[in-house]
């Protein structure tokens, strides 16, 4: 008997795959979203074998044929999208670009959602003075422009990759924070809430077992959006010479020479490539961004 | 209403406070003490270290921090490392600029935003609205010094249109009319690169605020009734539709300061922006700390106000 009916227990349904769930069908009808999924995918695959497919060195200055270095040179069979200031390939340099760039915006993205989602969930949790407390400090951070607030960090610690990363990720948590806190108190009401809490379950556990796979939607919708700002603020900052220092080639530091009126207008070659990466990629990741939360979250107006 | 604005003018006390620990903690981790750029170096040596006696350079950090506060509130935001130029007085000279840009960019964001809105969602699913969608997701990803480049290169360096910075041609003795072409002339650019976020968001907004008013039954009454649909559109739904778009005024407030930075440095505007990047390339920190203190409390001041004027158009509100 009892065999019998471990036996009926067995017959549950599947658990579906990513591919067959609603949230995925809703995601393939959205033309942008895929397109975008597939060009930033691409971005990540050139990311990742950037050695094997850059054709120089990024890092080298060539030497053209007089044995002189190739200074700003047009593009040409041999370098596709010419050369920079320091004879450098730009194309090799843009493949780079691509690994340096989406790493930091990543990383950043992970401490600002770390941040976020833990200041979040505390705060609408616990409610009272922790939730004022909280919720008081997001709205200082929120008063100065993100994008100044990073320079001014970038300028008096010591550039580097790392701190580009922390700065970015430790100004830019305040969104996540606010929306974590509104999804919580959303549920924080609820019966299976009430339920754990009355059987006397800890407080962390509810807090990560109980409450954070269920507002996980949105978070990934935010991160993801989260990312493209962060890609946005780094190029600015290294544009401006704060954020990825040279020779370390990043979409915007390579836009920096174009502060010369001469490149500007002479040598296009050396900025529009870098900055149309910049704006696909960003781009991209906002199309993926808007289809994700029509797909994942189909209660939300598009706005 | 009086009592929603006290409640609310009480609240942003202690963010006001918040930020002004928060630049003062930052400004510790610049080298060198913050409170020695406090001083005014053309006075003598003797008042100098009168001076820093009675600023408590040695004492702890939380004395430090109400001297410091006491010098700012009476309009001492320090001095110039180099030049020894009181900061407060190279703000003011910089401000005028840059609320004039940022004060274009902000009409252009809702003149140009509300109509294209009003547009996608009057032609929601037509070929015009997934246009527009296109165009705002573009608007809200170009990076601002691309986009800035770029039309310097199109509009001023090919086609020779626009001029390439600036604010007012230099030398130039314009008055009345010549004046204000010359101005909308240098403005044009640097005011599209930083209102066209700006535009897409209001945009989006005023679309899904707009689509959402157009469900109601009070609309569908007035279509009924067999009223003009343009009339029913500008004047029963585009008011209500309006109200929650109020909130972008106060967001895109932090939006346009801080963009101001990167559009002023690349068209050479004479703002607070192009002070603060030289600042940066300076090192002069004490302008970098009190931009951000100055900038933050505008930004402070400008949500307030959008939070007023939405409790006062919406008397629904009250948080």
């Amino acid at each position: 008997m009892t065999q019998q009916f471990a036996q009926e227990i067995e017959i549950k349904p599947k658990k579906k795959g990513v591919f067959e769930t609603d949230a995925w069908k809703r995601f393939k009808q959205n033309k942008l979203a895929v397109f975008g999924a597939v060009l930033l995918s691409l971005f990540v695959f050139v990311a990742l074998l950037a050695p094997v497919l850059a054709p120089y060195d990024p890092y080298v200055s060539q030497v053209n044929e007089l044995g002189t270095y190739d200074v700003h040179a047009s593009p040409s069979a041999d370098h596709l999208l010419g050369t920079d200031s320091l004879g450098r390939d730009m194309l090799s340099r843009l493949i780079y670009g691509a690994r340096v760039s989406l790493s930091v915006a990543f990383a950043a993205v992970l401490i600002a959602t770390i941040t976020g989602v833990i200041l979040g969930i505390i705060a609408g949790y616990y409610g009272k003075w922790v939730d004022t407390a909280i919720m008081r400090l997001t709205d200082i951070v929120i008063c100065f422009p993100v994008l100044f607030l990073a320079i001014s960090i970038a300028t008096i610690l010591k550039p580097s990759i790392f701190n580009v990363m922390i700065i970015i990720g430790l100004v830019s948590w305040t969104t996540m924070t606010r929306l974590v806190r509104g999804e919580v108190l959303r549920i924080r009401e609820t019966e299976y809430i009430e339920a754990a809490r009355a059987m006397g379950q800890n407080n962390l556990i509810i807090m990560a077992k109980h409450i954070l796979p269920n507002i996980m939607a949105p978070i990934v919708v935010q991160a993801t959006l989260q990312t493209a700002e962060a890609i946005l603020t780094e190029s600015a900052l290294s544009f401006l010479g704060v954020g990825v220092q040279q020779p370390v080639p990043s979409w915007g530091n390579m836009l920096n020479e174009a502060t010369s009126i001469l490149v500007l207008q002479f040598k296009p070659w050396i900025w529009i490539p870098a900055g149309l990466a910049i704006l696909l990629t960003i781009l991209c990741i906002n199309f993926v961004g808007d289809g994700l939360r029509d797909a994942l979250d189909p209660k939300t107006k598009k706005t | 209403m009086k009592k929603y604005i006290i409640k609310r003018l009480i609240q942003s006390i202690p963010i006001l406070l918040g930020i002004t620990i928060m630049t003062f903690a930052i400004m510790q981790l610049a080298p060198g003490n913050p409170m020695e750029t406090m001083i005014n170096p053309k006075i003598s040596p003797e008042e100098m270290q009168k001076m820093r006696d009675s600023m408590g350079l040695n004492e702890p950090i939380h004395i430090q921090y109400f001297n410091w506060i006491k010098e700012v509130v009476q309009g001492n935001l320090g001095y110039t490392v180099k030049t020894g130029q009181p900061v407060s007085e190279l703000i003011l000279e910089r401000l005028p600029a840059t609320l004039l840009l940022t004060g274009s960019a902000f009409v252009m964001a809702f003149v140009i935003g509300i109509p294209l809105g009003v547009y996608s969602a009057t032609h929601r699913y037509k070929a015009g609205d997934y246009l527009l969608t296109v165009f705002s997701f573009i608007g809200i990803s170009i990076p601002s010094f691309f986009l800035g480049l770029g039309l310097i290169f199109i509009f001023a360096l090919k086609l020779g249109w626009l001029p390439t910075s600036g604010m007012l041609t230099i030398g130039a003795d314009y008055t009345g009319f010549a004046l204000a072409g010359d101005y909308l002339k240098h403005v044009i650019m640097p005011a599209t690169v930083l209102a066209l976020p700006t535009i897409a968001v209001v945009m989006r907004f005023t679309r899904s605020s707009m689509l959402e008013v157009l469900n109601q039954d009070y609309i569908r009454t007035a279509n009924a009734k067999g009223l003009d649909k343009n009339k029913v559109n500008l004047k029963h739904a585009l008011r209500n539709a309006l109200i929650p778009v109020i909130t972008i005024f106060g967001l895109s407030i932090p939006f346009l300061f801080g963009g101001a930075y990167i559009t002023e440095y690349i068209f050479n505007w004479p703002g607070m922006g192009s002070l603060g990047i030289q600042s940066i390339v300076a090192r002069e920190y004490p302008v970098i700390m009190a931009l951000n203190l100055f900038t933050s409390v505008l930004v402070m001041s400008g949500n307030l106000i959008a939070d007023i004027m939405y409790a006062w158009a919406d008397p629904r509100i009250r948080y």
